[in-house]
């Protein structure tokens, strides 16, 4: 172990050095880079390795098993399908965030330690918001600023938990946590954000769809997929995770079915998905985590092949949303055939590699429900069955059909770059691959697999679910019912944070700001007629007393009148004799004695 | 005048409609040939729970499961959820 690298630097590094090349040189370059980071990858042996003393700390910054290395094969593969596929933007911010912040990813899935793996945890959200920014438009601005916030939340969160589990253990080892205490939750809410819970989720559909074409490909592939592998290696077997994953498999579909930006409905199933995976974590025998691992690594490919194929309409036409787009099959066919495989793959149809994985997950479900006490994992497979369907429906036939067939749009543009059809066509190839032939695959899940997809109830019981899926959305566009794409947009639980977080500061403006004037009348009120007050306070008082005393003394009108004008300038002048004037302090001093 | 392509001819349409359905139909019939074989031990069934032998089981949840989804989007979640395009920007 002295002559490899560790692979979250050859990303990170290497990517700082892209703007230093130019033209051809610079492209042979961004895809050298994934490949020789592969090579030293499968050059490390198992094991712990950088061995790194600080203070008081021992750091593992690399730690290599099987479950670690599953997803560091496919983050270099995905990062090489990527960077073949921004190819042509010419951009060096998108290039060098891309290249951090798949570093980012990697350092944290073979990280040894929990200290370590925050640090790249952290480098993650860094190399994501850049990427959302990239695209510089005012709303990609304001997504990136609220991406950052609530993931700079998330990571501390997590730090805190960390901390509290080291002071609790006095171990930074990642080693399975069971949910006692307040570190271990805190841990599990951290990673919990980035895996986009329910209610925790809205930063993933609000921001994703606003970063830049590549930079929704990079973003699909590596955040909430480091979230799954920290749930597989921390809380495997919790069994919260089972119903977590299926809220979060169950109700992004009905949003992806209303929602217009076609990208958008694709983060809808991305949560879909992995909700999948977090079931699978939740469950925890080693079919289940089997399961979850493989769909992990097939959903970062299907899911980037239908980003990127989106990215290219995005690209060509410069639309996203289903109400202008359709027809496209007739001068992007290529596209329209890749996104085609990459719907079919998600929407696990037999031959593709959703179906070779997602199954596990499922059979895990199903065969847990029949241990006794376990009951209730009945309801996650009817569940999870019902999320298999819908996924087919919003992923599998919405995003082709209202791109690239139904209303014809009227665009006549190219086909796309060929380095982008090269990346999706690569990333097709693996997809049918997987499906067609997954030992491969399964030859690197974490566990030895006794499992066969391609029996024939499976087969047909998934074809037919699907079929009479689609035969479902073809009588319902049929007669009209399916709902038609509007220009429109549908709040989600990110409404707490913008929408309230306006209604709060509206709320302070009428209540606080009216406040703050009347404090302010009240106040200087007060000051002026205290200053005019005591402008002649003397005077007055001395005039009160005298006067009362000249009543007494039968002091009359025109009399009284010389008296008290006389009595009051002499004051305010000072010509007072000296007796009288003591006296009226006197009294002014036991008056505010008095009072006071 | 712009080529024609696959799509444009209405007829293509109808076939491609034609061959869904009846693809459909016989899925149904495989499904009760599968039944009937796995229930005389032709083939071994590998089932977890009794209604997926049911026959069209699948085919049936699929569709009504699409069915509500659809629904229940469009008469439940749309007018619950949806706002003008510039809602948060007001």
């Amino acid at each position: 172990m002295t002559n490899s690298i560790l692979p979250a630097l050859i990303f990170m590094i290497g990517g700082f050095l892209i703007p230093f090349f130019k033209g051809r040189a610079k492209s042979v370059y961004m895809m050298l880079i994934p490949v020789v980071g592969f090579i030293n990858l499968i050059n490390i042996p198992l094991g712990d390795h950088f061995l790194v003393n600080f203070s008081d700390f021992k750091l593992v910054l690399l730690h290599i098993d099987r479950l670690s290395l599953l997803f560091g094969y496919i983050y270099h593969i995905i990062a090489l399908i990527t960077v073949i596929y921004i190819l042509n933007f010419k951009n060096d911010v998108e290039y060098v965030a891309g290249f951090f912040y798949a570093g980012a990813a990697l350092g944290a899935v073979l990280a040894g330690d929990l200290f370590s793996f925050f640090i790249f945890w952290e480098m993650l959200t860094i190399g994501s918001v850049m990427l959302i920014w990239a695209r510089k438009t005012k709303s990609s601005q304001a997504a990136g600023l609220r991406y950052l916030l609530v993931h700079a939340f998330g990571g501390l969160v997590l730090l805190a938990g960390i901390v509290l589990h080291y002071t609790e253990t006095g171990s930074l080892e990642m080693l399975k946590l069971t949910l006692s205490g307040p570190g271990s939750y805190l841990i599990f809410l951290g990673i919990g954000i980035n895996c986009a819970w329910p209610v925790l989720h809205p930063w993933l559909t609000d921001a994703y769809p606003e970063a830049t074409i590549g930079g929704t490909v990079f973003l699909s592939a590596f955040t909430t997929k480091t979230a799954v592998y920290a749930l597989a290696r921390l809380f495997p077997g919790t069994e919260l995770l089972i119903w977590i994953g299926v809220a979060m498999a169950a109700f992004p579909i009905f949003y992806a079915v209303i929602e217009n930006d076609l990208r958008r409905v694709l983060a809808y199933s991305l949560i879909n998905q992995v909700g999948f995976m977090v079931v699978g974590i939740g469950i925890g025998t080693e079919l289940a985590i089997n399961g979850a691992c493989a769909h992990a690594f097939n959903d970062i490919l299907f899911k980037g092949l239908l980003f990127m194929s989106m990215g290219a309409v995005m690209y060509r036409t410069g639309k996203i949303n289903a109400t202008d787009l359709g027809g496209l099959y007739k001068s992007m066919p290529w596209t329209a055939l890749f996104c085609c495989v990459g719907a079919a793959s998600i929407s696990a149809f037999p031959l593709f590699s959703g179906f070779v994985s997602k199954s596990m997950v499922m059979e895990a479900a199903a065969s847990g429900s029949h241990l006794l006490g376990q009951k209730s994992y009945v309801v996650v497979w009817l569940v999870l069955l019902f999320a298999s369907a819908g996924v087919f429906h919003h992923a599998g036939i919405k995003i082709p059909f209202f791109a690239f067939f139904g209303h014809d749009a009227g665009h006549r543009v190219k086909e796309a770059p060929l380095n982008m059809l090269i990346a999706m066509g690569i990333a097709a190839f693996l997809c049918i691959f997987i499906g067609t032939y997954p030992k491969p695959l399964y030859d690197l899940l974490p566990f030895a697999v006794d499992y066969h997809p391609y029996t024939i109830s499976h087969v047909l019981s998934q074809t037919e679910l699907l079929f009479f899926s689609a035969l479902a959305f073809a009588l319902l566009l049929l007669s009209g019912i399916y709902p038609a794409e509007m220009r429109a947009l549908n709040v989600d639980a990110d409404w707490i944070y913008r929408k309230s977080g306006k209604a709060l500061y509206n709320a302070f403006d009428t209540v606080l700001n009216p406040l703050n004037a009347w404090c302010d009348r009240v106040v200087r009120g007060t000051a002026s007629r205290t200053a005019y007050f005591f402008k002649d306070a003397g005077a007055k008082i001395s005039l009160f007393v005298a006067v009362n005393i000249w009543l007494l003394a039968g002091h009359r009108d025109k009399w009284l009148e010389i008296k008290k004008k006389k009595l009051y300038n002499d004051i305010m002048q000072g010509t007072l004799p000296a007796g009288i004037g003591a006296a009226v302090t006197i009294t002014f001093i036991l008056l505010v004695y008095v009072l006071i | 005048m712009e080529k024609k392509h696959v799509f444009d001819d209405p007829r293509n349409v109808k076939r491609l409609l034609k061959i869904f359905f009846s693809s459909v139909v016989i899925l149904l019939i495989l499904d009760g040939f599968y039944i009937v074989l796995s229930k005389t031990h032709v083939i071994h069934s590998h089932m977890n729970y009794q209604w997926e032998g049911f026959w069209g089981f699948y085919a049936f949840y699929g569709f009504v499961a699409c069915v509500i989804l659809v629904l229940v989007s469009k008469y439940i979640l749309r007018p619950l959820v949806k706002r003008e395009e510039d809602y948060y920007d007001k």
